[in-house]
């Protein structure tokens, strides 16, 4: 019977009966190293499994803690306009409420709006909230670029989000097809957003988020919206940004666009 | 190591399996609430801003 080097030793049984071998320093030196590289895999894969698993269900609690906090101070008022249609793909288009209210810079802090996007599932909706540290896209959606515009303004609001990991805020960016609608809500009211296009770019690039996107230094004068999230899916090597263009908005007390409508309902009550 | 370890800890046998049953939650719990967090920052795979934030 072929022996391994740990075998090597003699057995010393005891009068208990269990067997303890009495090892050479070198053995115990390797045994202890061996124990420790077990152990390191073993941490690694831990890691592993809480960035990919873990991580998504803690973001998904803070979200909606976010969320909560968002609807305790926006209260929302039913729809005006009944049920929602069923033929949600068609805007409604004959209200104008005129310019859009904006939120001041100074009310850009915290969790000062939420995001909802039918293409990614009637459920979604993410927390929007101020900064792009780690500390606020790890934790509470979509993190609001620093300096960019607010939602309605003229110019490029921007928001960052992870594609996955830490609740896989925008892990369907890819899927956005042009005409799809993009709803974002803060306090002041509801700003519906168009979808336009897709652009990869490399992490460097980020002329994406000037005013006028690809272009700075140039005067805005459309309302845009600008994702960034990265890409490839499970990589960072490149970030996928996605341009929409702002179609109307609808003031608080005029109740959410309808075709959103039990979505938000949903979301204040879930929140 | 390990068995250093498990031979140190006090008791009967159910009750040294009962105390590395704690040590290893206490161990995984540690890592996934502080380690891996802070350890997070540091990982470029995550990051979806453009530039540096």
């Amino acid at each position: 019977m072929a022996r391994s080097t740990l075998d090597a030793a003699p057995v010393a049984r005891t009068d208990r009966g269990s067997v303890r071998r009495r090892r050479s320093p070198v053995q115990l030196v390797v045994q202890i190293v061996g124990e420790l590289l077990i152990t390191a895999g073993l941490v690694l894969l831990l890691f592993v499994a809480w960035e990919v698993w873990w991580t998504n269900i803690d973001a998904d609690i803070k979200q909606d803690q976010a969320l909560e906090e968002f609807f305790s101070e926006v209260p929302v008022p039913p729809a005006s306009s009944g049920p929602a249609p069923s033929t949600g793909s068609v805007p409604p288009t004959g209200e104008d409420f005129g310019e859009p209210a904006v939120l001041e810079p100074d009310a850009l802090t915290g969790t000062f709006g939420v995001a909802y996007i039918p293409r990614f599932g009637e459920d979604y909706s993410r927390p929007i909230t101020a900064g792009v540290g780690t500390d606020v896209l790890d934790n509470l959606g979509l993190g609001h670029y620093p300096g960019t515009a607010a939602p309605g303004q003229v110019g490029n609001i921007a928001l960052a989000g992870h594609r996955q990991t830490h609740g896989q805020v925008l892990d369907q960016i890819h899927t956005l097809v042009p005409g799809d609608r993009i709803y974002l809500q803060t306090r002041a009211g509801y700003y519906t957003y168009v979808f336009r296009n897709t652009e990869i770019v490399l992490p460097d690039q980020v002329d994406v988020i000037a005013p006028v996107p690809t272009e700075p230094g140039a005067e805005p004068v459309d309302r845009i919206l600008t994702l960034t999230s990265c890409n490839p899916r499970f990589g960072a090597q490149e970030r996928i940004i996605a341009y929409s263009v702002m179609e109307s908005w609808r003031p608080t007390e005029a109740g959410p666009p309808p075709e959103i409508a039990e979505q938000v309902t949903r979301t204040a009550g879930r929140g | 190591m390990y068995g250093l370890i498990f031979r140190a800890l006090p008791g009967p046998l159910w009750m040294r399996i009962l105390l590395s049953v704690i040590l290893v939650v206490a161990a995984v719990a540690a890592l996934m609430v502080f380690v891996f967090p802070w350890f997070s920052q540091f990982n470029p795979l995550t990051d979806s801003t453009i530039g540096s934030p």
